[in-house]
């Protein structure tokens, strides 16, 4: 029965990591300065992992087929006791977690500890269940001040804008899919109306949550053309899976365009 | 300390039914009525994962029945995308605690703890019954949510406010669902909280002659940190569920912020914090994970030298390492939390002791790898599950290198990497103790012994079945499958459906399996082959009284112990093994 166990055991191991070293399923192409990094990270635990996922399954699965019940054969203790196991752990593991956590800490502070590029282009975000919104500046370059109590979505007034009285929020642009241009440093400043919801662009390699009542910043930087899945990842209802929106990543001069075509109406 | 007081039975044997049965004092059955409670919910969360795997496979698929259980969730028995979501909510609350804290902690513990350090009862009988039937109100209060306007809540079960806190404005389920579920974890907060103190002070206060805490086995330590850990973690779960209770009922603000609008409605709120119900949720939900799988761990590290036929490589290590992991709990909750909205300096710190606590978790895994070296190891059903808990152990311990990563979690947060990584960590590990648990103890509870064809055709397809459901959803989060969707429409979801109908045919297969599990738990009982009293040729004191034990559970004798838990592979008059309670000296190691 061990030695099924080992049979069955190795199989399993190898194909679950087969699949994986040959990428049946894998990441969507990364689209962002960060991506590389974030993905060198990934492969490098992968890896990691990896080595220690075959040997440990592996090993398990020789000692099933080795020590069966074998009346002749006298218990055998391992070499040393376990004191050289746990020191092995501790190094091994030690090392590996010192490793990781300082390349990977140094990518996660450049996401998220560093403030945005100056000239960013800066788009604010509603989400709401289950709609994204992204509002740019308009022409004048500055947004109009929000009024959370103003917030409607049957009248389309999802950042609660003031126009009559706020001469900025009169031409602001209020979009439902996020353009951005190529290479230019993007800074979101999201918001949240009702639910906590969530930012994530799988080509991004970022997500972050937005809960309401807070400011929640989030930059980055788009190094493909192409048009991407914003999907909402935090449960914020029956229709959570359905939330989601567009980002559009456009050449600068086509994004010039589309804006002006946006704010000229 | 090392040598107590011998313990002294507090009350005497039951005469009536309903003393004996139902308010019972005795800790063995109580224990048997937490499985019992374990039993009839993980088959409610079989189900109801069942149902989730038919609508993430097959969208449109009509369920018999499922319309009469309620209209409104399935109209012409269609599974509604806020239904997929409530029965999602009422999966993994069942599971969680229902299942994985009550069998291995509540059910064994309470059967077997007492027994392991020769006392004849709990510390607090009284206490002890009322914990079992606290946790059974919050079972029937959890489960009328089903019957109750909208039906179920479908906030998960970590329960995010605001979704939780505004009241029935946040979806279906959220009214009175929502308040039931809130009472229902504060009142199971209460049982386990009497739970974890008894056992505390079982294990402190009622050991026999001659059990130094060294001696006791690796199952009672286990039991002895995971109601230390369990004491410290109901007790911030049950504040935050009043809390939260408070919040939709009595019109307080503590998780919900000013401003709120809801269907172009502003909410009356002020004041309050989403994050804050995270924090204290997390501050439990991280604990929890250990409550769950530290009795694992324990019962694991007992039985396997006991089918190996060798002590364990190094016990006092299993020991450390288990406090270890029940003081690095309390400060990793944070890890739930890297994208939440939180300073994000606080998820480097967090980080760290996440990464810290797989050195302990490594060790005991190499322990119990240099245990079966050189062992004379017996494949029965409990052993094969052993070997099977180290297996899947191992792979849900590495998915954690990812996640415990900030830089990697941003990529991998709320995808099905995430349900991969808990259910082999948690669920399968500490499903995979239980089962090495009840075929190992099945004999001494019930006097019978188990099928053993059954229980090895129950494991292969389990283990094989396993794999083939939880393996493929790390690729699924590789490829940024968002978890919690009732469908998947997006476009770059789409291609993944056939991979989930796979997972949902594994899913069945294996669900099917845990029917002979069933079946032979039920004709064992009544037709099984009549067991000794130390079928498994063990060690400890359980196996030196009869199966099952009586009332006081050594006949009045009180034991002196002589020996660690593990004395097998020595020489001795009779065996290769030595006996807890046997004065005889070991001859040579």
């Amino acid at each position: 029965m061990g030695k099924l166990f080992a049979v069955v055991l190795a199989i399993i191991t190898v194909v679950s990591a087969g699949i994986i070293v040959a990428h049946v399923w894998w990441m969507p192409v990364d689209i962002s300065t960060i991506g590389p990094r974030i993905d060198k990270q990934l492969d490098e635990t992968m890896l990691a992992t990896g080595v220690l996922f075959l040997s440990s399954q592996l090993i398990l699965a020789a000692f099933t087929w080795k020590f069966g019940d074998d009346k002749e054969r006298k218990i055998k203790y391992f070499p040393g006791g376990g004191g050289p196991l746990i020191a092995f752990a501790i190094i091994l593991v030690g090392m590996e977690i010192l490793v990781l956590s300082f390349v990977g800490s140094k990518v996660w502070a450049s996401i998220y500890m560093t403030p945005p590029e100056q000239g960013s282009l800066q788009v604010d975000v509603a989400a709401g269940q289950f709609a994204f919104n992204f509002r740019y500046p308009g022409p004048d370059g500055k947004f109009g001040t929000v009024h959370p109590e103003r917030v409607r979505d049957s009248n389309g007034n999802f950042f609660g804008l003031d126009p009559e009285n706020d001469v900025d929020a009169r031409d602001d642009v209020i979009v439902g899919t996020l353009t951005v241009p190529l290479g230019r440093p993007v800074a979101l400043t999201m918001h949240s109306k009702d639910m906590i919801h969530s930012f994530y662009v799988p080509e991004l390699r970022i997500q972050q949550d937005i809960v309401p009542g807070l400011t929640i910043p989030l930059h980055f930087t788009a190094t493909k053309e192409g048009r991407f899945e914003i999907v909402c990842t935090q449960l914020c209802g029956l229709g959570h899976y359905s939330m989601r929106a567009f980002l559009e990543v456009l050449p600068q001069d086509q994004f010039d365009q589309w804006l002006k075509s946006q704010s000229g109406d | 300390m090392s040598s107590p007081e011998p313990a002294v039975h507090h009350h005497g044997p039951p005469q009536s039914f309903i003393r004996k049965y139902v308010f019972s004092l005795d800790h063995k059955v109580i224990g048997k009525q937490y499985y019992g409670l374990a039993l009839l919910a993980v088959l409610a969360g079989l189900i109801l994962s069942w149902l989730m795997r038919i609508h993430l496979g097959w969208q449109n698929a009509a369920i018999p029945l499922l319309g009469k259980l309620s209209p409104t969730g399935a109209p012409g028995n269609v599974m509604t995308p806020d239904y997929y979501l409530s029965l999602m909510t009422m999966h993994a609350t069942l599971m969680v605690f229902f299942v994985l804290t009550t069998a291995p902690f509540a059910a064994f513990g309470n059967y077997f703890l007492p027994i392991q350090v020769g006392a004849e009862d709990m510390a607090f009988p009284r206490f002890n019954m009322m914990s079992f039937w606290v946790t059974f109100v919050a079972f029937v209060v959890l489960i009328l949510s089903f019957f109750v306007g909208d039906g179920p809540p479908l906030a998960g079960w970590t329960s995010y406010a605001p979704l939780s806190s505004v009241g029935g404005v946040a979806g279906p389920g959220q009214g009175t669902g929502q308040t039931l579920w809130a009472a229902s974890i504060a009142i199971f907060c209460i049982g386990q909280l009497l739970g974890s103190l008894n056992f505390i002070t079982t294990t402190l206060d009622l050991r026999t002659k001659g059990m130094s805490l060294a001696r006791m086995p690796l199952s009672t330590w286990g039991w002895f940190v995971t109601s230390v850990i369990a004491l410290l973690a109901f007790a911030a779960l049950l504040p935050a569920c009043v809390l939260l209770l408070l919040d939709r009922t009595a019109g307080t603000s503590f998780f919900s912020s000013a401003g709120l609008v809801v269907n172009d409605q502003v909410l009356p709120h002020s004041g309050g914090s989403p994050l804050l119900w995270q924090h204290l949720f997390w501050f439990f939900g991280h604990p929890e994970v250990y409550i769950a799988i530290l009795p694992g761990f324990g019962i694991i590290s007992s039985i396997l030298p006991a089918f190996a036929r060798k002590r364990i490589l190094s016990s006092r290590a299993v020991i450390g390492c288990m406090v270890a992991i029940g003081f690095l709990s309390y400060m990793v909750w944070g890890h739930h939390m890297f994208v939440s909205g939180m300073n994000p300096f606080s998820a480097v710190l967090f980080s760290l002791p996440t990464l810290i606590i797989t050195i302990p978790a490594t060790i005991m895994v190499l322990l119990w790898l240099g245990t079966l070296y050189g062992a004379r190891m017996r494949y029965t059903a409990s052993a094969l599950f052993c070997v099977g808990f180290i297996s899947v152990f191992i792979t849900g311990g590495l998915s954690g290198f990812f996640l415990a990563q900030p830089s990697l979690d941003t990529y991998l947060h709320a995808t099905y990497f995430v349900v991969a990584h808990f259910h082999f960590v948690m669920a399968l590990a500490a499903m995979f103790g239980i089962f090495a648990g009840t075929y190992f103890w099945f004999p001494k509870m019930f006097g019978r012994m188990m099928n053993e064809t059954l229980g090895k055709w129950h494991f292969w397809l389990t283990f094989i079945g396993v794999y083939c459901v939880f393996m493929p959803m790390h690729y699924l989060g590789l490829a940024g499958n968002v978890r919690r969707y009732a469908a998947f429409t997006d476009n770059y979801l789409v291609p993944l459906i056939p991979l989930h109908r796979f997972i949902s045919i594994s899913a069945f297969v294996v669900g099917a399996a845990q029917f002979i599990f069933f079946f032979n738990l039920f004709w064992s009982r009544f037709w099984g082959a009549k067991a000794t009293d130390n079928p498994w040729e063990a060690t400890t004191l359980e196996w030196s009284t009869t199966s099952p034990p009586p009332f006081d559970n050594f006949g009045g004798r009180h034991l002196i112990v002589y020996h660690g838990p593990e004395e097998y592979g020595v020489e001795s008059d009779a065996h290769e093994y030595v006996m807890q309670t046997s004065p005889e000296q070991i001859k040579t190691t």
